[in-house]
């Protein structure tokens, strides 16, 4: 083995290669090859980092250097200053934006400062592909403490004492549900580690089985030996090629050490994984549909009980656990139940993975202890709004959670403060938006996702959630009446009481919370004809300032329908009839003479 | 690859393929460490600063000392290359200069063990923004 001096790591998470950290990491070997240190430098593809915003990011250990934005061009200074000559390349820095000074360490970063990073431990440190990282970090230490020490009463004790909550979105104890599953007597039972991960804009799950496979490989073993159940299904959406392809190569090299299959560690506990592809429904993440996606059936829930741990898969006792919630097991059982209980808030324990998006600064995935407020997480850790606007609303919980106000900002992030709040943990998505979001078209927005995703088994669901989207679209189009804001409501509650499962008793969510939070808004669009944000183009009017207006015809010769009209250097006017909001003329003015009324 | 048939297998391939990832452990905690950077501009590059490197490297690693052995830009004593800056924990930095193999070993022997201050210090008589 050849003994490295310096480590360069390069994100190899989804979001990183996009932006061509594969041609990154060749070039760096090139440079290093033609200068003879390729076995003095290694040269290793992490998982992400988290900081997607500022990617690539590549860091340079041990001098704990981290550079950000690095594109192919800039390998060749980063190998001939820093690695080569110990000069810090300055302009590849992060630059605080608040201070303004240039800063070379994560930990030093606000983005990382308040990040505990306990399901994200191996993403962006060790090289996913590679087995031997894993282990030299702790990896299997865990199971192999399970097989060794502990009974798989013990095993479950100790998750139960931790306070672990599943971290799909339910929330439901993790111990207690192993402990179910492992109470039920059956010859064949199974683990299935949900993978579909379905809210637009998260993509922890994502992440850490391309960061970190091997951790969930780790926590199904332990899973199985608690429940007696010597088989594991992973259920991943077939659009995430990485993480299948990281995930193959983990199982591979598992059983390759003898970590899966028969006999493990000669404790006679024998456990082996099988990979199964989902073809991307939002409602297979809800576990019954799941199970039946698994078996080849339609993607459709049914009613519980039974529970999938008295009869899932194939009819056997199966418990059903989310990728973030495996990453936590191994370091609960290396650390202990008392480590985890200290972290987090008195009902929920631990850390929460969050995929922040929307109009915030730093875009990205990042884990903070239950009980963070969500002040923290947006002003501290995501850098604040966009382009110095104002907060308006935090979508949380996905398609399924609410729009909180900034009302709420000081609220501590746990399961049951943002139940009560009106919204819900979900598995973590985090939508930022501001005042120029309009909360009608958002509400719209999610329901057109729940509605294309809904599988139309319950008629409230299928038919309900079209019916509440025609009232948002004939509001936003202008024609709304103060009547269809109280329909949104009723309809809104009976899809809720009346719907199977979660995706039909959820999915009014998002109207519910805006029109608790946001009924001026509602009230304008329906009342005075106007969108206050300037989004819904039917209520707004497209105007010519006089005093500004030059009379270039540059309005005159883009518009489609022939709406504007006026002499040459004299000021134009625009034809309220004609008009058709296309915003044409808007975007080409180059005198700000336009104007939305 | 064999497999590995118990824990005690487990643990020992750990400890053997820790080593592949300690050096970023340390990296991101490197005030309990002892940290020594050497100076490789072009003048301490020329002056031989890369063998004292890999030197400080092979014998700490050798005699088993957690160290942090990073690379800098020039110190600015070009006149008694290679220079290199010690901190022990919790100390104040010193600074050595012409540390050649023999120097580095001293080096270790006496500051590192023994915490006494060996011959050839640099007086540092400037101050960084850090401070």
């Amino acid at each position: 083995m050849a003994d490295y001096k310096m480590h360069l790591l390069v994100c190899g998470g989804t979001g990183c290669k996009a932006a061509q950290s594969e041609l990154i990491k060749t070039n760096f070997q090139n440079q290093l090859a033609e200068r003879g240190l390729e076995n003095e430098i290694q040269v290793i593809h992490t998982g992400c980092f988290g900081f997607c915003e500022q990617g690539p990011i590549v860091k340079i250990q041990p001098d704990n250097t981290f550079y950000v934005s690095v594109s192919p061009d800039d390998t060749l200074e980063i190998i001939d200053e820093h690695v080569v000559k110990g000069r810090i390349v300055e302009r590849l820095l992060y630059t605080d934006p608040n201070t303004k000074s240039q800063i070379s360490e994560s930990k030093n970063m606000d983005f990382y400062k308040k990040q505990v990073r306990i399901a994200l431990r191996n993403c962006g440190f060790i090289n996913p592909e590679n087995i031997e990282e894993y282990i030299g970090n702790d990896g299997y230490s865990a199971l192999g403490k399970c097989l060794d020490e502990l009974s798989p009463e013990e095993a479950i004790k100790i998750i139960m004492d931790s306070g672990l909550r599943g971290r799909g979105g339910g929330g439901f104890p993790t111990g207690l549900k192993w402990d179910i599953t492992r109470k039920v007597e059956n010859e064949q039972k199974y683990v299935v580690c949900n993978a579909d991960e379905g809210d637009p804009g998260a993509f922890m799950d994502r992440s850490i089985l391309e960061g970190d496979p091997h951790t969930v490989i780790e926590a199904m073993a332990i899973c199985g030996f608690c429940i007696g159940a010597d088989k594991g299904l992973v259920y991943i959406r077939a659009e995430y090629p990485l993480a299948i392809q990281r995930l193959k190569t983990a199982l591979k090299q598992a059983r390759e050490f003898g970590l899966l299959g028969e006999n493990i560690l000669g404790s006679g506990f024998s456990f082996d994984i099988e990979i199964r592809y989902g073809a991307g429904a939002f409602v297979c993440g809800e576990e019954t549909a799941l199970i039946h996606s698994m078996e080849g059936k339609r993607g459709e829930p049914t009613f519980k009980p039974p529970f999938p741990s008295q009869e899932g898969y194939l009819g056997k006792p199966t418990n059903v656990n989310n990728v973030e919630t495996f990453a936590n097991i191994p370091p609960i059982i290396n650390k202990g139940a008392a480590w985890f209980s200290t972290i987090g808030t008195e009902k929920s324990k631990g850390t929460k993975v969050f995929a922040l998006a929307g109009k915030i600064n730093n875009v990205g995935l990042i884990e903070v202890p239950m009980g963070t407020t969500l002040r923290e997480v947006i002003y501290d850790i995501g850098g604040g709004i966009k382009n110095g606007r104002q907060f308006k609303s935090v979508q949380t919980g996905g398609p399924s959670g609410g729009c909180l106000t900034k009302d709420f900002l000081d609220t501590p992030i746990d399961y049951d403060n943002l139940l009560a709040a009106g919204s819900m943990m979900g598995s973590g998505g985090m939508i930022v938006m501001d005042e120029d979001d309009c909360m009608v078209s958002i509400a719209k927005f999610y329901l057109e996702f729940t509605l294309e995703e809904s599988c139309g088994k319950c008629t409230p669901c299928r038919i309900g959630n079209k019916r509440l989207h025609e009232i948002l679209e004939k509001i936003t189009n202008g024609n709304g009446t103060p009547e269809d804001l109280t329909k949104l409501r009723m309809l809104s509650h009976v899809i809720k009481d009346t719907s199977l499962c979660g995706l039909g008793q959820t999915s009014p969510n998002p109207v519910l919370s805006t029109l608790d939070n946001f009924m001026d808004e509602y009230e304008a669009h329906v009342k005075e004809g106007k969108c206050p944000a300037g989004q819904c183009k039917a209520l707004l009017q497209y105007v010519i300032d006089d005093e500004q207006c030059t009379g270039c015809t540059l309005c005159f010769r883009i518009c489609p329908v022939g709406a504007i009209s006026g002499e040459k250097r004299s000021p134009h006017y625009i034809d309220q009839a004609l008009c058709i909001k296309c915003g044409a003329c808007f975007e080409k003015c180059k005198f700000n003479a336009i104007k939305i009324a | 690859m064999n497999k590995i048939k118990s824990l005690a297998d487990l643990k020992k391939l750990k400890e053997e393929v820790q080593s592949k990832i300690k050096l970023r452990e340390k990296g991101d905690n490197p005030d309990n460490l002892i940290q020594i950077k050497v100076s490789m501009a072009t003048c301490g590059i020329a002056s031989g600063a890369k063998d004292t490197m890999n030197y400080f490297i092979e014998e700490l690693d050798h005699q088993g000392i957690d160290a942090l052995i990073t690379q800098t830009g020039c110190m600015g004593f070009c006149y008694a290359e290679p220079t290199i800056e010690l901190t022990m924990p919790g100390k104040q930095p010193v600074i050595y200069g012409y540390v050649d193999k023999a120097k580095a070993q001293e080096i270790i022997d006496k500051h590192i063990k023994l915490n006494e201050l060996v011959d050839g210090i640099i007086p540092v008589s400037y101050k960084t923004i850090d401070e």
